[in-house]
């Protein structure tokens, strides 16, 4: 096959563009360029959004042996990831952008464009296994390596989607695959995992948000579940549904416990806020369901997880008008609309939608 | 089998050029050194200095070795804009061009940022400045004008500059004029002395000599200041040892490259015109960018620039990378993101055809099956990036 390796200039994606490469598929490695003014030095341990970035992943294509270019996408990232990224927080919603990037940009905008060149699959560092089901459609499936495992951030693929997809990391755990990186000669063996949200260069999303969001939402009161008016704040943005630190309330609770984000009124820019035991959710409401084969017709015993390296939670998955509604058999915690809840059969996994709303107790 | 069609990022080596550079790389040597050794060394530097000059019409004593274009065009600018502003300080406008190197763009960017007044002359549609707004530029107010810098031939769409018009206007009230010839020595006729310009920047390794090395061209009475500060080798306008190996490959390049000029035009402007008629057999709306009047006072023999409708550059760059076809896509980077010439929107491209133009250029070892490759690929090339660019201007899907 023709295969377009996306490079992050991280250790995973060059170990799996060089092991779609060893595999026989003739390689071309892309990096994609998603930020409209790159810096030229990585600070912290961020991926993906620097020059020094490309120029790791120029190397390791230089070490496998296989051409390399430098694709902009950093006006559909834009459109697509950040400027959704501000407008679900004005609304009061936690998105995932790693989720939004891989739905519209990785394996969309990236893979359309590559499928039109010629390409037949996009080859990434993610860890998910693919394999071919009885019935002859592509399965995704829980990486080997449980504490990597990626598939939570890939539940928006679609079967077309995986069908052109290769994810060579899913049977191998961490170590191995920088062990192998550092056998192959690849200088980034050794560099940091990336973490947090890679547009946010200094990893205060929350200071970011004010500074993008600060004519959307001012401010507004924090209030406990009777509406009695505790203190206020300077940007709903900046918090939180089971957020318990940084809410700078002067007086203690009754009961002197701590409290907790309990639910985030974008229009009035009201955050409520109450005990922990409040923030137990029993059932969800999902709206965009994305499914990786076929569609669920009625009730569904699986598990769902709700949060990127969350734990799963077995629950009940009922399709419904514009989505589907879950009943959590076991009760989850501090979630929050926008986020995605991504749908398992055992390994496999089923689909996804996104949390449009909560039911507590 | 490389097709290699990118002679204006870098040519080949010429054999001569090459075997004048190793004879010098094993001898030991310095050429500021008062000893055997070093008098050997200055011999070959000297030597090659009289080569240049002799090649390019100025004297020897004219001629600053430097690195290469990009110091050559910052020693000009910044030099002479601070020796003329020293001798009086009303002289705080620098007059130029929109469609300019980077080595002369981002060096009137850097000085604009320290408060000189940099005054980017327009071009026409084919890229040639407008002489009437330089004029009304200079004539505004002559006595503030420190400088006036004109490239000779644009290194993207190879227009000619009427540098002589450029020369007359300037020179009228007294004020200096620089020129970037690194695209045009070799490829046109270049004569330093009969052009009038008073600094003129040149490099090795567009005309068959080694990289890294070049000169800055400078009028003997045109005073300088310098950027780089140390044993004052050069003139004592350029400290730096002197590298005379790169320097003795660079002056037989020059030598050859201006000898073979005459013939060279001709041979690369017939297959040029070729190339660009025979991808317009192929690719009908392909718009041919620049001065569409072959001969060298207009055009780089050796330069086609083609716009293709639809097409992102990027992606036909690949698909012909892929194919053994190397081109550009003549834009520059900006912090590693390419991004849409300056030149085209100088031009009045839009940003789409200016994304969707290519560089192809040609030098001495270009042949007729060079031609014949691009021709039997760029068809269905165009046909696929097309179909690319469509799916890159929507994001992905819709939202389901």
């Amino acid at each position: 096959m023709r295969v377009l390796a996306a490079m992050s200039g991280g250790v995973d994606s060059a170990v799996a563009a060089a092991r779609a490469a060893e595999a026989g598929h003739e390689v071309t490695g892309i990096h994609l360029a998603l930020s409209r003014n790159p810096k030229s030095y990585r600070t912290g341990a961020r991926g993906c959004c620097t020059i020094e970035d490309a120029n790791d992943a120029r190397r390791a294509a230089d070490v496998i042996g296989i051409p390399f270019y430098v694709w902009d996408m950093s006006e559909q990232f834009h459109e697509a990831v950040v400027e959704d990224f501000l407008a679900e927080y004005a609304g009061g919603r936690t998105p995932n952008p790693c989720l939004r990037c891989n739905e519209k940009i990785k394996f969309a905008a990236v893979l359309d464009r590559g499928l039109a060149l010629g390409f037949d699959a996009v080859a990434t560092g993610h860890y998910a296994q693919l394999r071919t089901g009885r019935d002859g459609l592509i399965e995704m499936h829980r990486a080997v390596d449980a504490g990597k495992d990626q598939s939570y951030v890939l539940g928006v693929l679609t079967q077309e989607q995986l069908a052109h997809s290769l994810f060579p990391l899913g049977d191998s755990p961490k170590a191995q695959v920088r062990e192998e990186a550092a056998r192959r000669g690849l200088q980034v063996a050794e560099k940091p995992d990336s973490h947090d949200i890679c547009f946010i260069s200094d990893g205060d999303t929350g200071g970011w948000l004010g500074e993008k969001l600060s004519d959307v939402n001012r401010g507004g009161a924090i209030v406990d579940s009777s509406g009695e008016v505790l203190g206020s704040h300077e940007g709903s943005w900046r918090y939180t549904i089971g957020q318990r630190k940084g809410l700078r309330i002067g007086t203690p609770a009754d009961d002197g416990r701590p409290r907790y984000v309990l639910d985030i009124e974008p229009v009035s820019g009201t955050v409520t806020v109450g005990p922990r035991e409040a923030l137990a959710v029993s059932g969800l409401d999902c709206i965009r369901p994305l499914w990786c084969g076929t569609a669920p017709t009625g009730p569904l015993e699986c598990t769902v997880q709700l949060r990127a390296h969350g734990e799963e939670h077995r629950a009940v998955v009922v399709p419904a008008d514009s989505g589907f509604t879950v009943t959590l058999r076991d009760l989850a915690s501090g979630i929050a609309p926008g986020q995605a809840c991504v749908v398992y059969d055992g390994t496999r996994v089923v689909g996804s939608g996104t949390i449009a709303s909560t039911s507590r107790g | 089998m490389t097709v290699y069609l990118d002679h204006a990022a870098t040519t080949p080596i010429l054999p001569e050029a090459a075997a004048a550079m190793t004879a010098r790389l094993g001898s030991v040597g310095n050429p500021n050194s008062l000893h055997a050794s070093g008098r050997a060394a200055r011999r070959v530097v000297e030597e090659s200095r009289e080569t240049v000059a002799r090649a390019l019409g100025c004297r020897p004593g004219e001629v600053v070795f430097t690195s290469g274009g990009t110091e050559s065009d910052n020693l000009a600018l910044k030099g002479l804009f601070w020796a003329r502003q020293a001798e009086d300080p009303r002289r705080t406008r620098i007059i130029s061009t929109t469609v300019e190197h980077h080595a002369v763009l981002d060096a009137l960017d850097w000085l604009a940022g320290r408060g000189v007044d940099v005054v980017l002359t327009p071009v026409d549609r084919l890229g040639r400045v407008d002489l009437h707004a330089l004029r009304d530029a200079i004539e505004s107010d002559p006595d503030s004008v420190a400088l006036v810098s004109v490239m000779w031939a644009n290194n993207e769409v190879g227009t000619v500059q009427p540098i002589a018009d450029v020369v007359a206007l300037a020179h009228a009230h007294g004020i200096p004029v620089h020129t970037d010839a690194v695209q045009a020595v070799g490829q046109v006729p270049v004569d330093f002395a009969a052009s009038g310009v008073d600094a003129m920047t040149l490099t090795g390794h567009k005309i068959g000599g080694p990289y890294g090395v070049g000169a800055l061209l400078l009028r003997r009475e045109v005073q300088l200041t310098p950027l780089q500060h140390g044993g004052g080798q050069e003139r004592d306008v350029r400290s730096g040892t002197i590298d005379a190996p790169a320097i003795a490959g660079f002056a037989t390049a020059c030598e050859l490259a201006v000898k073979h000029q005459p013939e060279l035009a001709v041979r690369l402007a017939g297959l040029r015109d070729r190339l660009v008629r025979k991808v317009q057999g192929v690719v009908p709306d392909a718009a041919y960018n620049g001065d569409p009047v072959s001969d060298v006072d207009h055009r780089l023999p050796g330069n086609a620039h083609l716009t293709f409708p639809g097409c992102e550059g990027d992606s036909l760059l690949m698909l012909l990378d892929a194919r053994g076809i190397e081109c550009s896509t003549g834009s520059a980077c900006n912090a590693g993101v390419p991004q849409p010439s300056h030149v085209l929107l100088a031009m009045g491209c839009d940003d789409e055809q200016a994304r969707a133009s290519l560089r192809f250029s040609l030098g001495h070892t270009s042949t007729e099956d060079d031609i014949f490759a691009l021709v039997a690929a760029i068809g269905p090339v165009v046909e696929r990036a097309r179909a690319a660019g469509l799916t890159s201007r929507s994001t992905g899907r819709d939202p389901a």
